[in-house]
């Protein structure tokens, strides 16, 4: 199998266009002859939904939520960056794409990445115009923040609940579609497999999670928007229900994954506080802005933090990265911390913990304005903890947050399988090894509003493919294994809970295939995640039945996937030889301890085909070739 | 009392109910070796580990983001939608607000609007339609203005933000002696009302919105002001005052 991006040669900054241009086209009278089957009705999947249906496309839109303004997107915090410049501060489309580039570690496909950085102000444009309530200055401009790996202001916000707003504004176009007709939408509904007619993606199989049932769709093309894949990790800061089974049955019938172990620990979360958790809260990164962050300089200091004198405190962070201090990007954040409580330095009761203190900020600049600028989240801290963080520094560690692996797409966003794009975090595409805060809701936005409209009707124009039904035999294959994998794991009547295997597993891939890995290690886990996913199989209860609204037997299925993502996970990482971004092997590392990237033997990204569920399975390379920029090591001093 | 960091025991009266038509009725439990610190929804985890350990059906009840942003969480405990500390989800309830010992009773939000599922699960599928109804600007992607070209005051931004944070749970309807949907509908309202980009469709959007509103089987808003003190997101009571003014205004204009 080749991998052929579909990048446009010649000059990057023109590249979009000419590639726009180049696009097929559907005619308006026939666009709704066309069905599209959207996935996901988070900011890709309501963003795609809306602007196809608004383009008079015949859409098919699912979620799992009981209602499309639930996914996950909704919890996004702090941000979302668009090179705008209305801070006069230097910001350009060239500076926020050289940032994205530079923060991934220069694993990101540079075409993608430049054309996210040039419909990031678009995004701004369409938000404002749906209503979405972003921060103002008095005179009634928009307002930015400063995030991590940059020295602009380029992040628009909506107090703590950005993600929540840019969320609402995409619902709100997509229930008009709803009304409008163009859209027929379906929540409640849980992709379980994609079906593959003629080696093209024309529809999937789903549950009905309120009756059981199971219901065929199909479609001449599918979108997936089903988001990342950190709760493998069982602990991280996803929703309960975010899972990767949509991901992995795509993988499964064909759909090559991209660089399975680039996932984001995120540096400022609520710790570990006990074993009953069921996941963890962020604190989001725009904290970083007027937070200091430190630690005490000796291990032995258990003085209470006000009792600790400046001279005793190492703000870790403004020491070793001078340059960026508190706002270096996430990975190298959340590795600083990971250090220095190695160090043992690491503070509260499990020592795996650092401060992150207002206490400079609130008197510089008053409670006031920093209740303004962070309430809620304080708030929140306040909630979890019980201590007040306007008096006492927040104690922080990191935690899963982010995958920025996931199925391979071209640069139209097409899997390897004709007719299946792939948007949002659910691709691989624009975040190489590690992303930048705020620009999650920025690729989310892009794909969905601006990309995919193009791109789908190139695909649906090129033709050459008739009607299917449901009825067709691809669809009844797809249905039986199905029907067949729910009836397995429901006959086991085993006596451990989903929830011990799924912890046990968690915490497996967070050593070994967290923020530090090695190769025996990983070599170990492989063997470990082997053992237990016959474990699973074998002794895992799952109550009730197939036939009623049943959260277990939803939870099971997505276990049972995640043993087999962490066994990819694991081989990915494994095979790159080298460290980058969040991706810490080692075994690489620089003389004075820092990560140390092989561009030679490594600037590729890492696409595993499926091969069966014992067969190892077939690595492809797609190489990462930079036209516009020199591949430098990353350096935040 | 037992010491801040003690564990507790509680017990428990939950709605049990199979399906939708099935017959429901409350069940005690008693759950145990709970850590303060957790909360209400990772009691009820913990007690359907032991459920499911026991061989018997665990209690259905819906949650997803558990930090109190994306509103799929929601029961009565004690009668009250979210439990008895203000501003606050049940995902993000803490069991130390609950003494040892105490009984606690766990109903799901009732209205004639949300039908129950299962157990705590209501379906809440009437706010989206409502929502379809007009809670939107229609602009079509491609032909927004420049972001900044329509200055928003401060603190008109402020305000809409007030507003827009609602996240649609229903625990205002579930408050409700009267199971109105006056605060849900109201807070878009005045979101849009409040912004420049919502003045062209105005008139049509109160008065399709209150439409599908009645349609789906709301009460009236009778102005107990109950939806309030239960908003986790603490939005006022204005917004009731915003909507019957704006229905007002574009029913009189006709």
């Amino acid at each position: 199998m080749t991998l052929t991006s579909h990048v446009p040669s010649g000059p990057l900054d023109t590249a979009w266009d000419r590639h726009k241009s180049e696009l097929k086209l559907v005619n308006p009278a026939n666009k709704r002859k066309y069905t599209v089957i959207v996935v996901g009705t988070g900011l890709a999947g309501a963003s795609a939904a809306a602007s196809l249906g608004e383009l008079g496309y015949n859409v098919v839109n699912l979620c799992i939520h009981d209602s499309p303004r639930r996914a996950h997107s909704v919890a996004a915090q702090g941000g979302i960056n668009a090179a705008k410049n209305y801070q006069n501060d230097g910001d350009s489309i060239q500076r926020l794409f050289y940032d994205t580039i530079k923060g991934g570690d220069f694993r990101a496909r540079e075409a993608n990445v430049y054309r996210l950085a040039q419909l990031s102000v678009s995004i701004i444009d369409q938000c404002v115009a749906q209503g979405v309530p972003f921060a103002r200055e008095y005179g009634g401009m928009l307002s930015n923040r400063s995030f991590g790996g940059a020295q602009v202001s380029r992040t628009f916000y909506a107090r703590g609940q950005t993600g929540q707003q840019l969320l609402l504004g995409a619902y709100g176009s997509l229930m008009r579609q709803v009304d409008a007709g163009t859209i027929r939408l379906l929540p409640q509904r849980e992709m379980l497999d994609l079906v593959v007619v003629d080696g093209r993606a024309r529809g999937i199989v789903c549950r009905n999670l309120v009756t059981g049932a199971l219901e065929r769709y199909a479609g001449d093309a599918v979108v997936l928007c089903t988001g990342g894949y950190s709760t493998v990790y069982f602990l991280s800061t996803n929703a309960v229900n975010s899972n990767a089974t949509a991901v992995w049955r795509c993988y499964k019938r064909g759909a090559l994954f991209a660089n399975p172990c680039f996932t984001q620990i995120h540096p400022t979360c609520i710790p570990v506080q006990g074993e009953e958790q069921s996941k963890l809260t962020l604190m989001s990164e725009s904290l970083r802005n007027d937070g200091r962050v430190w630690v005490p300089k000796s291990s032995d200091d258990r003085r209470a933090p006000k009792d600790i004198p400046e001279s005793d405190r190492d703000y870790f962070l403004e020491r070793i990265y001078p340059a960026f201090g508190n706002l270096v990007p996430r990975d190298v954040a959340s590795r600083a911390a990971k250090m220095v409580c190695d160090e043992g330095r690491g503070v509260g009761t499990t020592r795996l913990a650092v401060y992150l203190d207002f206490a400079d900020a609130i008197q510089r600049l008053g409670e006031d304005v920093i209740r303004e600028r962070y309430g809620n989240l304080f708030q929140m801290y306040e909630e979890i903890t019980a201590e007040d963080p306007y008096h006492a520094p927040m104690r922080i560690y990191p935690a899963p947050h982010y995958s920025m692996g996931g199925l391979w797409v071209d640069y139209n966003l097409m899997s390897t399988i004709p007719g299946l794009h792939v948007l949002g975090e659910a691709n691989f595409s624009d975040h190489g090894a590690n992303r930048l805060g705020a620009s999650a809701l920025m690729q989310g936005l892009a794909d969905g509003y601006f990309v995919i409209p193009y791109t789908i009707g190139h695909y649906l124009g090129s033709g050459g493919f008739g009607a299917v039904s449901t009825d067709h035999q691809a669809f009844r294959d797809a249905e039986h294994a199905v029907e067949e994998n729910v009836r397995r794991l429901l006959a086991i009547r085993g006596k451990r809970t989903i929830r011990e295997f799924h912890w046990q597993l968690g915490r497996l891939l967070w050593d070994r295939v967290g923020m530090a890995r090695k190769a025996d290690g990983l070599r170990d886990a492989i063997d470990k995640i082997r053992a237990l996913r016959e474990e699973f199989w074998q002794d895992v209860r799952v109550p009730g039945h197939g036939q009623e609204f049943n959260k277990s037997l939803e939870m099971a299925g997505r276990v049972a996937d995640y043993f087999e993502l962490g066994e990819l996970m694991c081989r990915d990482a494994l095979e790159r030889e080298e460290s980058c971004g969040c991706h810490l092997r080692d075994e690489h590392r620089t003389p004075e301890g820092d990560p140390k990237r092989d561009d030679e033997n490594y600037a590729f990204v890492a696409a595993w085909e499926y091969a069966g569920n014992d067969t190892a399975p077939r690595l492809h390379k797609e190489p990462l070739t930079f036209s516009n920029i020199q591949l430098a090591t990353r350096s935040y001093k | 009392m037992s010491a801040p960091n003690g564990i507790r025991s509680y017990r428990l009266r939950v709605w049990r109910q199979p399906g939708p038509t099935a017959p429901g009725r409350l069940v005690d439990y008693t759950v145990s070796g709970v850590d303060p610190g957790v909360s209400f929804l990772e009691m009820l985890d913990r007690l359907n580990e032991d459920l499911v350990r026991k061989g018997e059906d665990p209690i259905a009840f819906d949650s997803d983001c558990r930090e109190g942003i994306c509103g799929t969480c929601g029961a009565a405990v004690d009668g009250r939608p979210h439990g008895p500390q203000p501003n606050t989800t049940i995902c993000t309830l803490r069991m130390r607000e609950f003494p040892d010992g105490v009984t606690i009773t766990v109903e799901p939000f009732r209205a004639k609007a949300f039908p129950i599922i299962k157990d705590l699960v209501v379906d809440r599928s009437a706010f989206d339609r409502v929502i379809s109804r007009g809670g939107y600007i229609s602009v079509n992607v491609g032909s927004a203005p420049e972001a900044n070209l329509v200055p928003i005051p401060k603190d008109i931004a402020e305000a809409a933000m007030d507003t827009a944070a609602c996240i649609g749970c229903g625990g205002c309807v579930a408050s409700c002696p009267n199971a109105s949907a006056a605060l849900f509908v109201g807070a878009k309202v005045r979101q849009m009302r409040l912004l420049p980009q919502g003045d062209a469709e105005r008139a049509r959007r109160v008065l399709s919105m209150v439409e599908q509103m009645d349609k789906e089987g709301f009460g009236d808003c009778s102005n107990h002001g109950e939806c309030e003190a239960a908003c986790p997101k603490a939005i006022s009571i204005e917004s009731i005052a915003t909507l019957r003014r704006e229905f007002l205004r574009a029913a009189l204009k006709g």
